[in-house]
């Protein structure tokens, strides 16, 4: 394509759920390194545009390019590009008849080959980075949602992600334990991993994003670094948004 | 050894041992419930690992077909045959296949036995399945198809250790009923538990002995095998949920 070096490229996307348009005639282009966050009223289709990214939703038009191939297309194996591409849900959706160790060498083991003591001591090393190393042997429901998004965080991060997406990662934590988890997404920021984050935290948005993305029905309405979106806000829609949510 | 037991025993004690000593020891009639118990057992055990893997192939079909659309034809297939089993009942199935389908053909019939319950127990079984699989929640899936496990290893590693967990209650169910099906197997002239004590019956004239005996042996089965239902499922929640 003509900029061969994105690492993701969304061309002209459009996802049709019955007779409601979610995704309307997306364009968007995300680089290696990148920290893209998406705002916008609930309904507008962000978190959609995210789960195109690697496909839980397929587009009803369009292609979205990952390291220039395709994944729209049917012959490409889908699989592998998802091993490359770390997701955060809101409900973290860790496996509950796991321990958290086995949450987080079962896909490495699994799918990449690696060794299980080689899996371990990756996954410890990881749980130590975020603050958890003790509770490797206990069940996810003995965790509290912060520890469970940190271990959820760490699950995708032991398939060494070329980009990791998060969906509304602390809409489903209590106050007090968003900091935690906005703290170790603020730490892989810093090492340059590429992100690209549906939220609500405006603040972080601000603080750490290298661009933000504003949709509204289906639309990117307006597209800056936070300091322009969160200072010169240009069209109306998003004054509107910005004037209810800061 | 009778005049023995019933000296100084209240009459009932004495007409108790009476009737069982002329029920079940009498002519070894007990080996009747002996070897009832080992062809009921028989066909419960392998009808339960049929219905086990017919269950299995039939329920996750119908849930691939629920969750994708795919296998559009197996899943139709599946539902001629959940509705066609779980709406007629097993006796009927019994003879059909005993007389019906093997009419010409000498078989064993403890193997048409096991056939045709281990048909029926696979229709119960796949929803059963069904129904677990139904409740793992969706997110589970995603999780699975986001860290690049294809649909079939998402199955094996995430949603089928939590949906066999979750409906394990209903399945031992599935299997005491089972058992107790087994015991219509005489129909096809077989001689199982049920059949046994009818055999007993029909030689001392005994009504409530040999029916008590049977009845017994039942239940003791079933509270062993509940037994290690329940354990099994406490090994399984063991932390998790």
């Amino acid at each position: 394509m003509e900029h061969a070096k994105s690492l993701i490229q969304v061309e002209h996307v459009k996802k049709q759920f019955g007779t409601t348009l979610a995704l309307d005639d997306i364009n968007l282009s995300i680089e290696k390194g990148e920290v893209v966050f998406i705002i916008g009223p609930s309904g507008s289709g962000k978190s959609t545009l995210l789960r195109c990214l690697n496909l839980l939703e397929v587009p009803t038009e369009g292609n979205i390019l990952v390291d220039d191939a395709n994944i729209t297309d049917k012959k490409v194996d889908i699989n592998l590009h998802r091993q490359k591409m770390g997701m955060v849900f809101q409900h973290f959706n860790l496996f509950p008849h796991m321990t958290v160790l086995n949450n987080l060498t079962l896909a490495p083991t699994k799918l990449q080959g690696v060794s299980k003591e080689q899996a371990e001591k990756q996954a410890l090393a990881l749980l130590d980075r975020v603050g958890l190393k003790d509770r490797a042997n206990a069940y996810p429901n003995q965790l509290s949602g912060g520890q469970k998004q940190r271990i959820a965080i760490v699950r995708s991060l032991c398939m060494k992600p070329d980009v990791m997406l998060f969906d509304e990662p602390t809409s489903a934590l209590d106050p007090e334990m968003v900091g935690e988890v906005l703290e170790v997404m603020r730490e892989l920021a810093n090492d340059n991993m590429t992100m690209v984050v549906v939220t609500h935290e405006m603040g972080f948005a601000r603080e750490v994003a290298s661009r933000v993305i504003f949709m509204d029905q289906g639309k990117i309405v307006e597209e800056n670094t936070p300091d322009k979106i969160f200072n010169e806000p240009q069209s109306d829609r998003l004054k509107l948004f910005l004037s209810k949510v800061l | 050894m009778v005049t023995l037991l019933a000296s100084g025993m209240p009459k009932f004690i004495n007409n108790f041992c009476k009737s069982f000593q002329q029920n079940f020891i009498a002519k070894d009639r007990y080996q009747y419930l002996l070897d009832g118990v080992i062809i009921t057992l028989k066909i419960t055990f392998f009808a339960v690992l049929l219905g086990i893997i017919i269950g299995f192939i039939v329920g996750m079909i119908r849930s691939t077909y629920d969750n994708t659309g795919k296998l559009k034809i197996g899943n139709w297939f599946c539902k001629v045959y959940l509705t066609v089993i779980r709406g007629t009942p097993v006796v009927v199935q019994l003879l059909i296949i005993y007389y019906g389908i093997f009419a010409s053909v000498k078989v064993d019939p403890v193997l048409v036995a096991i056939l045709a319950f281990g048909i029926n127990s696979g229709a119960y079984v796949a929803e059963i399945i069904r129904s677990g699989i139904m409740s793992v929640d969706q997110g589970q899936f995603e999780a699975g198809r986001s860290l690049g496990f294809n649909y079939i290893q998402t199955m094996r590693y995430i949603i089928m250790p939590q949906a066999v967990k979750n409906v394990l209650p209903a399945l031992g169910n599935e299997f005491i009923v089972l058992l107790k099906e087994t015991s219509v197997a005489g129909y096809i002239s077989l001689q199982d538990l049920t059949k046994g004590g009818d055999i007993i019956r029909s030689q001392t004239y005994a009504t409530f002995m040999p029916l008590l005996a049977v009845a017994a042996v039942y239940l003791i089965l079933v509270m062993i095998f509940s037994h290690f239902v329940q354990k099994l499922e406490r090994r399984l929640n063991n932390g998790a949920r």
